[in-house]
């Protein structure tokens, strides 16, 4: 189980590939929308309190139990550097499986579920080199309707950095 | 009507291997001498189920091998051969022939010759030896005759009648498969009579009407011919006839034997022992099985049964609710949490095997150790019926069996110089289980040399591991020996005394929560004694708080908790600090200093430190208060995220909230590493505290 290796390699050639057109689950950070591929997505359920887990990167602001087994939160907000948000009504977690290098369940905390969108070629535009948000972690950008919407790799992004399932360095 | 025979190796290699054990222990009791007919016939049944189901499956070597283990206990069995010492050791070397070819059978490896050869060699020669010079009369050559195997007598024929009973094909035997079998020994003429056959209204496909007359030429033994049928030997009639037409040597006129059902030759594949499951999964090549006792499955089923039962109580309560049923409400979901509770209680059952799994490789390991080291040892298990988790009876067998190597050969002195010492001598290594709280208990006790301790610290100065002026107490240099590293056997040899045991030993417990003790006493022996958790997926936790969160801490861990005084605390070198218990300075972990969280209480003196045990040693954990004790069900971080230190796993509340559980030698790594953090901001009496750093 080389994560190392595989977090280098592109998205994984296996499952979707390169082909981005399919169904997204869009939602809302700050200001901004993003997409997963919907087929990665488990269930979305309301916030609720999590258990937080000492000396981890701050992005994981804990753990919470999910019908009876324990799933660690990413604060999405958190991982793109935004801004802190306050949890509100519309607060929600988006319950995702990821597949590499094993399969596991996480939360994603955001502000909003927005919509379920099909993307076709044609909402599809080319990526510019975007800073912190490494490359892998993207499966591309999307237009619809006159929003840019971020399409992200979950399983790249829920390996990168300290979100992988190596154990915690934390030297 | 072919059938896929392979759908059943499986169940096979199981039973032969339970087989073994069970022939593995019948051998151990054995003695030259005195001989029980009962665990000599248990040997032989085991050998030849064996046999017989590796003629089935078509496993030649083992076939052919076990036939000559199985002709040497027949010697046995019919008292021609005598029990020697030389004989049951090759009879346990045999056991292990036999293990190392179903392992290769079963994970699809060639059986090599030199798997098996010398043993089959020495024990042909066993069975050899006494037939040559032994008596030759009518009887005694019968019982004889068979236990030769290559060599044969002259060609007979044979008349053999075979009547089996109307229910032999539901018990699944093939009368063909017993007719290939017989023609496989020579030529066979058979000859089948219909004369019983009902009409074909009547016909119950799964009665058997017919009997056969079958003539076999061949040069066999009527024992070997009876053998064929040893399997339904309690469903037929059998006649086994020897006809005198060419029969040059006059085997006693008209002798004839009709073996009909006698318990005694009962072969069926019956286990002597209930015993479920298998012990101790030696690398599994296909998928782990455990067997169940069917009291626990029924238990279960009833437990279900009422948890319906309670289910359709509360829908009806609910279809039509009002007020007036909150009480009944009420009495049904306390019901519901007793059959829930209970239910659960059972399905840990399940995973729950005696201990005697793997207490029983131990009889073996000294019968063999005691011999290479010439030491006189018996061995005594107790508690053999106490149950633990599979999992953990997986992992503590290596560790039991180094422990016991290691009284057999450090503790138990040679006879001489027992005798010397006006012991026994012979010694004596006992091994009990027990529960005890939530808890099992391993003792392993010897009645040996116990541990010299002036040894041990001389041996431990020169190491470094104490300095000189130390002044350690007994127990602390009966605890010197985990340290890894550590041996004060005069010579290594390849049982043990290599220093690199103890250490593993307490490393691979402490890996399942467990703990280990010593005792001993010096010319009276050692009793180490180890705690295990029942099971590794509940445990008994004492929740504790820091701040607002709740951190669940193994009780078996915790040793005491107390309030200090202020003047008991003190610092080293400005940082670490100590506090004073009775007349030991231990360090204080801060959980919320370690852990990052924001603190409840600053001042030592306020909270609550909970002194726990890490591999011996202690440490004081700082956290605010205590809260209750519970039984905790323990969930992995691991499987959905990754291993964060000092937290060993998480468990999930009553209210649904999820807690962590803390991994104590993880919270002192920790404590080196994060020791000296700052105090995350906290309004609370900050100046009182004394802040370090």
């Amino acid at each position: 189980m080389s994560v190392g290796t595989e977090r280098l390699s592109a998205p994984d050639p296996g499952a979707e590939g390169t082909d981005q057109t399919g169904q997204y689950l869009t939602f809302r950070l700050a200001d901004e929308i993003y997409g997963v591929d919907i087929l990665k997505v488990q269930e979305i359920r309301s916030w609720d309190c999590v258990t937080p887990l000492p000396n981890t990167c701050k992005a994981v602001l804990g753990v919470l139990n999910l019908r009876g087994t324990i799933i660690p939160i990413v604060d999405l907000r958190r991982h793109f550097d935004l801004p802190e948000g306050e949890t509100g009504p519309t607060t929600v977690i988006v319950v995702v499986k990821v597949r590499q290098p094993r399969e596991r369940v996480m939360g994603l905390l955001v502000d909003a579920v927005s919509d379920v969108h099909t993307l076709g070629e044609e909402h599809l535009r080319s990526a510019p080199a975007v800073g912190h948000l490494a490359e892998q972690n993207l499966v591309g950008l999307a237009e619809v309707d006159g929003t840019m919407i971020t399409l992200l790799d979950i399983d790249a992004l829920l390996n990168s950095g300290d979100l992988s399932p190596e154990p915690v360095g934390t030297a | 009507m072919s059938i896929d025979l392979t759908q059943f190796h499986q169940t096979y290699f199981e039973e032969s291997f339970e087989l073994l054990e069970s022939m593995e222990t019948a051998l151990l009791e054995m003695s030259p001498g005195s001989v029980d007919m009962d665990v000599v016939n248990d040997v032989f049944r085991a050998a030849h189920s064996i046999k017989g189901g590796a003629g089935t499956f078509g496993f030649q070597e083992i076939s052919d091998f076990t036939h000559v283990v199985e002709a040497l206990l027949d010697g046995l069995r019919s008292e021609q051969l005598r029990v020697s010492a030389p004989m049951i050791e090759e009879l346990l070397a045999s056991v292990d022939c036999v293990r190392t070819m179903l392992e290769k059978q079963r994970s699809n490896e060639e059986i090599l010759p030199s798997d098996w050869a010398a043993v089959h060699g020495r024990l042909e020669g066993l069975v050899d030896v006494p037939r040559s010079s032994g008596p030759t009369n009518a009887d005694v050559a019968h019982a004889t005759a068979e236990s030769a195997p290559p060599e044969r007598p002259e060609a007979l024929d044979w008349k053999i009648d075979f009547r089996p009973y109307l229910d032999l094909l539901r018990t699944g035997n093939d009368p063909l498969r017993l007719v290939t079998e017989l023609s496989e020994m020579g030529t066979l003429e058979s000859h089948c009579e219909l004369g019983e056959l009902p009409d074909f209204d009547d016909l119950d496909p799964e009665e058997i009407h017919l009997r056969w007359e079958l003539r076999l030429h061949a040069a066999t033994t009527e024992a070997a011919i009876a053998n064929v049928f040893d399997w339904v030997s309690d469903q037929c009639n059998l006649e086994i006839t020897v006809l005198p037409s060419d029969a040059p040597v006059a085997t006693k006129d008209g002798h004839r034997s009709t073996v009909a059902a006698s318990p005694r030759d009962n072969a069926a594949p019956t286990q002597p022992t209930v015993d479920p499951g298998k012990p101790e999964g030696r690398r599994m090549t296909e998928s782990q099985s455990i067997r169940v006792a069917i009291d626990k499955v029924d238990d279960l089923i009833n437990m279900v049964g009422e948890l319906v039962i309670t289910q359709s109580m509360l829908q009806q309560i609910g279809e039509n609710f009002d007020q007036t049923q909150l009480d009944a409400l009420r009495d049904k979901l306390a019901l519901l949490g007793r059959n829930t509770r209970e239910l659960q209680e059972s399905v840990m059952r399940i995973r729950m095997l005696p201990i005697s799994f793997t207490f029983n490789r131990f009889p073996r390991l000294v019968h063999d150790l005691s011999r290479k080291l010439d030491k006189q040892v018996e061995l005594e298990l107790l508690g053999q019926q106490t149950e633990l988790d599979k999992t953990v009876m997986e992992k503590i067998s290596d560790p039991l069996t180094h422990l016991v190597r290691n009284a057999l050969d450090h503790g138990i002195e040679q006879p001489e110089e027992r005798e010397r010492v006006g012991k026994p001598r012979t010694g004596t290594i006992s091994m009990n289980a027990y529960h005890e709280g939530g808890n099992i208990v391993i003792e392993i006790a010897d009645d040996g040399a116990g541990i010299n301790k002036s040894r041990v610290l001389e041996q431990a100065r020169q190491r470094g591991l104490v300095s000189p002026d130390e002044v350690l107490s007994d127990d602390d240099i009966n605890h010197l020996i985990f340290h890894p590293g550590f041996s004060t056997a005069e010579t290594v040899s390849d049982i043990s005394g290599r220093g690199v045991g103890m250490d593993v030993v307490r490393k691979n417990i402490a890996s399942i929560g467990g703990a280990i003790h010593l005792t001993s006493a010096e010319g009276e022996g050692s009793t180490v004694t180890i705690r295990l958790p029942l099971t590794l997926s509940i445990l008994d936790g004492q929740t504790v708080r820091v701040g607002r969160e709740n951190f669940i801490l193994p009780l078996v861990s915790i040793l005491e908790s107390i309030q200090v005084r202020a003047n008991d605390v003190s610092r080293i070198a400005g940082k670490t600090e100590v506090f004073k218990l009775r007349d030991e300075y231990l360090p204080v972990i801060r959980l919320h200093r370690i852990f990052d969280v924001e603190p409840g209480r600053l001042d030592l003196t306020e909270g609550l430190i909970v002194v726990v045990d890490n591999d011996r040693q202690r440490v004081g954990v700082f956290v605010d208060e205590l809260l209750g004790q519970q039984q905790v069900v323990i969930k992995s971080l691991e499987t959905n995220f990754k291993k964060v230190d000092g937290i060993s796993g998480a468990t999930i509340l009553g209210d649904g909230t999820v807690a962590l559980i803390l991994d104590v030698p993880g919270l002192v790594t920790l404590h080196d590493r994060h020791g000296d953090r700052p105090d995350r901001a906290k309004s609370v009496e900050r100046d009182t505290e004394v802040v370090a750093a």
